[in-house]
């Protein structure tokens, strides 16, 4: 076959192109050029080198929200991937009901995060909300404006009432693409009911689990509109996890160059943990 | 094993059942002897599968109970019923090895450690999978796999009965006739009851000492199958077993003669005084193509060489029928269909007029 050469093709490419450098690459490379470069206002910048780097990985402020990150992230795993699993594994396979659950569990993903942040502010409020009353009325005391436990506790509560949904979505469609052959395979078998989890479902859920995982962790990672309604980082710094840190240094503070390099660490550690984990993962899928 | 009577088993899978075409099975009473190989014969949807899954207990019969050697089991549960069974779709457990797959029924069963490696290791050589005993069994080929269902059944020595359904639909063509080879061998060498689900009229041929043809939610023969060949029960099995299927023509009957639109045909047997509508049904392998006087004229609409022998389709008053001509015969010029007087078989209503005594 004949091929024609015609240059010209590549202006095909020119809307991606442009599409591509506006959402992503010029934005990453302004932050990349901020992080190299110290300003005193009125536009003049001087070379810094590494310098803005250094000091962000040597602040004690960075790994207190780096650790604070950790366990945010690492807290709402734990609680929402086997939570989803849990009430994945109770949803009924098949009737009336089965429309009923999906609608009800999708609902909480439907509601856009600033509104989520504000409804949980007030629903947590120990003088007008209904669960600060209700706590506070158990008798414990529970004010998520002034304790910082109370204040974590309010945190996850509402990341994992927002997000556990898409691991019970996620987690659903797996067990439901398992054929019932095994089912009864497994009762010719007289496997337990454990035995059956182990050995069928957890098998057949491990790749949507593993995105359940990967999602959960990216969007937690990044998550800034929700505790930043909620507590706005406080009280003190004792919620503040990297994204609210992070605004704080480059709006608040106007630190231009220690935000920039503190977003290109962010950037790097997320590709980084969601890249060991895929591959992990997928390692383990061949063997 | 075990000897299972079917006593009046019936199964509907809607609620209230009213009318007969509600019942995916329709009321059945047979005993499936101990150590027999049966092969369940049939369209797809004809009630194959929940006959065998009312074997084996994965479904309870809307009526009728089932006996294992004389012990009722109807109530019984899949676990308590001890049967091995073996899917369309190869189940084996991912995550296992094929050692631990094989091991699995009997750790939930609670038997001796020692002892399950004494049987995984016997049931590893019985089907020939000793070299991969410690592979992912996900790692196997579909035939491997298949396999690996089996020895699950196989590695319990108690277990009443072997169930197949249709299990060599995903295996590779070469790969089939090996494996049923195979399991014809391990019948014959363990005579464990077997009932093998299959749409497949070569592999239940091949296969089993006595099949069971079932159609429309009921079971229409049970027979060896040369009596499925000789003496269909009904015009289905008649169609169904054979290729090309057997010739159903209809006809009028008085006394032992059978009228195809005028011509005379003999009848082994009387058409019963009741019948609504009366066929004779022929096999293509009886019927001789001559030139001479004698048979019904028909005229040739094509001829399919098959190999040993050849079809042709031709017209016999009004209807297309089928029969083989030998290999190197010539197909005569004004060719006369005759007709085998002992295979001729009568049909009332669909069903065969056996003779009385």
């Amino acid at each position: 076959m004949n091929k024609t050469w015609n240059n010209k093709a590549w202006f095909m490419v020119l809307p991606v192109l442009l599409l591509v450098a506006f959402n992503a690459v010029i934005p990453l490379m302004t932050v990349v050029n901020y992080s190299v470069q110290e300003t005193f206002g009125n536009n003049l910048f001087f070379f810094e080198g590494v310098k803005w780097f250094r000091e962000v990985l040597h602040s004690d402020r960075f790994h207190d929200s780096l650790l604070r990150q950790f366990f945010f992230t690492g807290t709402i795993l734990a609680i929402e991937i086997p939570l989803g699993v849990i009430i994945a594994l109770a949803m009924p396979r098949q009737g009336f009901w089965v429309p009923v659950c999906l609608v009800l569990m999708a609902l909480p993903l439907l509601v856009p995060w600033n509104v989520v942040g504000a409804m949980w502010n007030i629903f947590a409020l120990p003088d007008i909300g209904l669960m600060g009353y209700s706590i506070n009325a158990l008798g414990i005391d529970f004010n998520f404006t002034r304790q910082p436990a109370s204040a974590w506790f309010t945190v996850i509560i509402m990341d994992v009432w927002h997000w556990t949904s898409l691991v019970v979505l996620l987690a659903y469609a797996g067990l439901r693409s398992i054929p019932d052959a095994y089912y009864q395979a497994a009762r010719i078998d007289s496997a337990s009911r454990w035995a059956v989890f182990r050995y069928i479902q957890l098998p057949k859920m491990k790749r949507v689990l593993t995105i359940a995982v990967l999602l959960r962790f990216m969007d937690s990672f990044m998550i800034y509109t929700e505790p930043f309604v909620l507590t706005g980082g406080g009280p003190g710094n004792t919620t503040t996890i990297l994204s609210i840190d992070l605004v704080k240094a480059a709006l608040g503070e106007f630190n231009l160059g220690i935000a920039a390099a503190m977003s290109i660490i962010y950037f790097l550690m997320t590709l980084l943990v969601c890249w060991v984990f895929y591959s992990a993962m997928m390692r383990g899928e061949d063997e | 094993m075990a000897r299972i009577e079917f006593d009046r088993i019936r199964h509907a899978y809607m609620a209230d059942p009213k009318t007969e075409a509600d019942y995916a099975l329709k009321e059945l009473s047979m005993t499936w002897e101990d150590g027999g190989a049966y092969a369940l014969l049939g369209p797809s949807g004809c009630g194959k599968t929940t006959l065998l899954n009312i074997i084996s207990g994965l479904l309870h019969p809307s009526g009728g109970s089932i006996r294992f050697d004389g012990k009722d089991v109807t109530t019984l549960s899949t676990e308590a019923r001890n049967i091995a069974q073996v899917f369309q779709f190869p189940v084996i457990y991912d995550t296992m090895t094929v050692r631990e797959n094989l091991a699995f029924p009997l750790k939930n069963r609670g038997v001796a450690r020692d002892e399950i490696s004494r049987r995984v290791d016997e049931t590893l050589r019985i089907i020939d999978l000793e070299e991969k005993a410690d592979r992912r069994a996900r790692r196997l080929t579909a035939d491997e796999k298949q396999k690996i269902s089996l020895g699950r059944g196989l590695v319990r020595s108690d277990v009443n009965a072997i169930l197949f359904d249709e299990p060599l639909t995903v295996i590779d063509p070469h790969m089939k006739w090996q494996l049923r080879s195979k399991l014809k061998e391990l019948h014959q060498r363990f005579a464990f009851t077997m009932i093998y689900v299959t749409h497949d009229q070569t592999e239940a041929l091949t296969f089993a000492d006595k099949v069971v043809v079932m159609y429309e939610g009921e079971v229409v023969q049970t027979g060896t199958p040369d009596e499925l060949f000789r003496k269909p029960k009904h015009t289905f099995v008649g169609y169904f077993i054979g290729s090309p299927g057997m010739n159903v023509l209809p006809c009028k009957v008085s006394g032992k003669t059978a009228s195809i639109g005028g011509n005379k045909v003999r009848l082994p047997v009387g058409a019963p005084k009741d019948a609504k509508s009366l066929e004779v049904g022929i096999r293509p392998e009886f019927i001789t193509l001559t030139g001479g006087r004698t048979g019904i004229p028909v005229s040739i609409n094509r001829v399919e060489d098959i190999g040993r022998f050849r079809i042709v389709h031709a017209d016999l008053a009004g209807k297309e029928i089928a029969a083989t001509l030998p290999e190197g015969s010539e197909i005569p010029a004004e060719p006369r269909a005759v007709f085998d007087p002992a295979n001729v078989n009568l049909y009332a209503d669909s069903w065969l007029v056996e003779a009385k005594g």
